[in-house]
């Protein structure tokens, strides 16, 4: 767990320090998550310390967000303004992108003999 | 034990002194909000993170707790999305199969899912005049909170509020999923799982997990690379769009 934990937080320093040098607008812990998956799909094996942790830490992912998401105390005022349009736009974003990505996915595999 | 110790505001005043206090305040909010999820059968709408949310706000507000007190023993907790986001690769590497299989598929699906989602947000967000900052909390809203917080902060959204328009989108995801999918006549697990796991991330795949284990492998692989595009293209796409 520990030796994991390790890499994982080491990967996103790594990433961080990436991010800061090169001026790149994209979070540090993103940049640690492509070189994880990179190293993983080069060498075609992912170190078990990473498995244990990794799981243990996405197993509970979503508690994480509690933290952060109670700062929404602070914007009351702008969630009363803005509230209801903000509905309309996740409700309407979300349904377009659900069809068109499942309308993509099924033109292109429909040849492949794996569509059941 | 004087009268003092006994006088709730004050006892309430030495609570919120202790970090320690705030975290566990964290820790039982969400295992409260988990055992209410459980009672429902794990219906979408009965969402722990949200009813965690609900309670440790109305908390702060009704005690007059400021977040950045608060913060100081949650933290604990909030300092692990950076390696949860790193261990994301897990469920890349895991499913490398169904993209050596289906790449064509795959990748066109990522991208133009990824493109469509920041996109037709932008645009809706825009044609319904909401203020910048909004904008920005708003556009990375399909990818998991762990991301999405981290580009809100890159590109001028608000972290906390893009939480929770990620929580509320998974929320949509999942509710409308099956009977837009049915509508639409798309049968392909793979499909409807992928779909789902690219516009409303891991409330969408723990959706997909529910009804069909292949569209729950698709939906992981889906929200997972999902993350990683989203994180470059959402810069882009506010670049050109302001």
């Amino acid at each position: 767990m520990l030796e994991g934990l390790t890499i994982l937080i080491f990967l996103q320093f790594t990433g961080e320090l990436i991010a800061g040098v090169t001026r790149l607008p994209i979070p540090g812990p993103v940049i640690g998550l492509a070189l994880l998956a990179g190293f993983a799909l080069w060498r075609g094996r992912m170190p078990e310390p990473v498995v244990i942790a990794g799981d243990a830490i996405l197993r509970h992912l979503s508690l994480l967000f509690v933290p952060a998401g109670v700062g929404l105390i602070a914007f009351g005022d702008r969630l009363a303004r803005e509230g209801l349009l903000i509905v309309i736009v996740l409700v309407l974003s979300t349904a377009i992108t659900m069809a068109v990505t499942a309308l993509v996915f099924r033109a292109l595999t429909r040849d492949d003999g794996d569509s059941a | 034990m004087t009268l003092r110790s006994l006088d709730p505001s004050a006892f309430w005043i030495y609570l919120a002194e202790q970090p320690l206090f705030f975290l566990a305040i964290t820790l039982a909010a969400y295992l409260v909000g988990d055992r209410i999820a459980a009672a429902t059968g794990r219906h979408p709408l009965a969402n722990p993170v949200l009813i965690a949310i609900l309670l440790v706000g109305t908390a702060l507000l009704v005690s007059g707790t400021s977040h950045a007190r608060y913060f100081e023993g949650a933290r604990f907790v909030h300092v692990l999305l950076g390696p949860a986001t790193v261990a994301l690769a897990l469920p890349i590497w895991r499913n490398r199969a169904l993209i050596a299989r289906h790449w064509r598929a795959i990748g066109a699906a990522l991208g133009i899912g990824a493109l469509v989602g920041i996109g037709s947000t932008l645009i809706l967000a825009r044609l319904l005049g909401l203020s910048g900052a909004t904008l920005a909390s708003l556009a990375p809203k399909s990818v998991t909170a762990a991301i999405a917080m981290g580009i809100a902060e890159q590109v001028g959204g608000t972290p906390p509020l893009t939480a929770v328009l990620v929580i509320a989108t998974g929320i949509l995801g999942a509710v409308m999923v099956t009977p837009l999918m049915n509508l639409l006549r798309i049968r392909d697990y793979a499909a409807r799982g992928f779909a789902v796991g690219i516009a409303a991330h891991g409330i969408g795949t723990a959706r997909a997990l529910q009804v069909n284990e292949k569209a729950g492998a698709y939906a992981a692989l889906g929200m997972a690379l999902n993350g990683l595009v989203t994180a470059i293209l959402v810069p882009l796409l506010l670049f050109l769009f302001r």
